[in-house]
């Protein structure tokens, strides 16, 4: 089923706060073959795991099933590297909403702020919403 | 290490992807998506098989260009999934390799352009990567 075009612009609550720890950077860095040490920079994908949980909760908002999502385009904007002992939330909206061929094109923007409220990292995805017909 | 100047290619990095490797890139990351790791599921929506994560590519991309930077600050860093990484059910998985061309060194930011391929096809679309290089 074709998502609504009125959830454009519509913003969701953001996500539990989350604490950066050393062990989950670590673990994180691993699964791409790195082997991380305290002082390391946390690697740059490392965002994806507050925006991930930020769409988790969207999709399931709209009633979306994650395996109909396959990720389109994925844009990280950082202000600051993050740090452990960061303590982040995302919050997520819609920024665009496209139908083409059966399939749902959504834009959205995930902003990452700490717990002074300031801006460390916008993550931007497009995520391709496959319909049954595909 | 050295100074990256505009213009530089920078030596391809090669690196192996599994299905062990999606898994446990799932549970590092938290993306639990079972076309990532159930063929039955992955084919039912379309897909010629498990594909690997988007971001599991994007985080050898980010692997790579700490390699190449010292591990520079990261400023941005992104590009489109044009095709999928397929993974087949064996223990040689396959392979993503990554290159890149030093764009331009400008006021502290240095700017990847980068290719990144698998199985001879490119699976990022206008990736780009900036880094603050210390001393640029």
């Amino acid at each position: 089923m074709p998502l609504d075009v009125s959830l454009v612009g519509r913003a969701f609550p953001s996500t539990r706060p989350y604490r950066v720890s050393e062990e989950k950077v670590r673990e994180f860095a691993a699964a791409a073959g790195v082997g991380w040490e305290t002082g390391d920079p946390v690697p740059a994908t490392f965002p994806i795991v507050l925006a991930f949980d930020a769409m988790n909760a969207f999709l399931d908002d709209v009633g979306v099933e994650l395996a109909r999502i396959v990720h389109g385009e994925q844009r990280f904007a950082y202000q600051r590297p993050l740090a452990p002992g960061d303590v982040l939330s995302a919050t997520l909206r819609v920024a665009s909403l496209r139908q083409i061929g059966g399939n749902d094109i959504i834009g959205t923007v995930s902003e990452l702020t700490d717990e002074s409220g300031a801006l460390v990292c916008t993550a931007t995805a497009t995520l391709v919403h496959r319909g049954d017909a595909a | 290490m050295s100074e990256l100047r505009a213009g530089q290619a920078l030596e391809p990095k090669t690196y192996p992807v599994t299905r062990a490797a999606l898994v446990r890139y799932a549970g590092a990351s938290g993306d639990f998506n079972p076309i990532h790791w159930s063929d039955r599921i992955a084919t039912s929506v379309g897909l010629p098989g498990v594909i690997a994560h988007g971001m599991f590519t994007m985080a050898l991309v980010a692997r790579a260009v700490a390699e190449w930077t010292g591990g520079a600050e990261v400023v941005e860093l992104g590009g489109k999934f044009t095709n999928p990484v397929v993974v087949p059910d064996d223990d040689a998985g396959t392979e993503v390799i990554v290159g890149a061309t030093v764009k331009s060194v400008e006021d502290g930011l240095t700017t990847l352009t980068l290719e990144v391929t698998s199985g001879g096809q490119k699976v990022l679309g206008m990736p780009k990567a900036v880094v603050r290089q210390a001393g640029a």
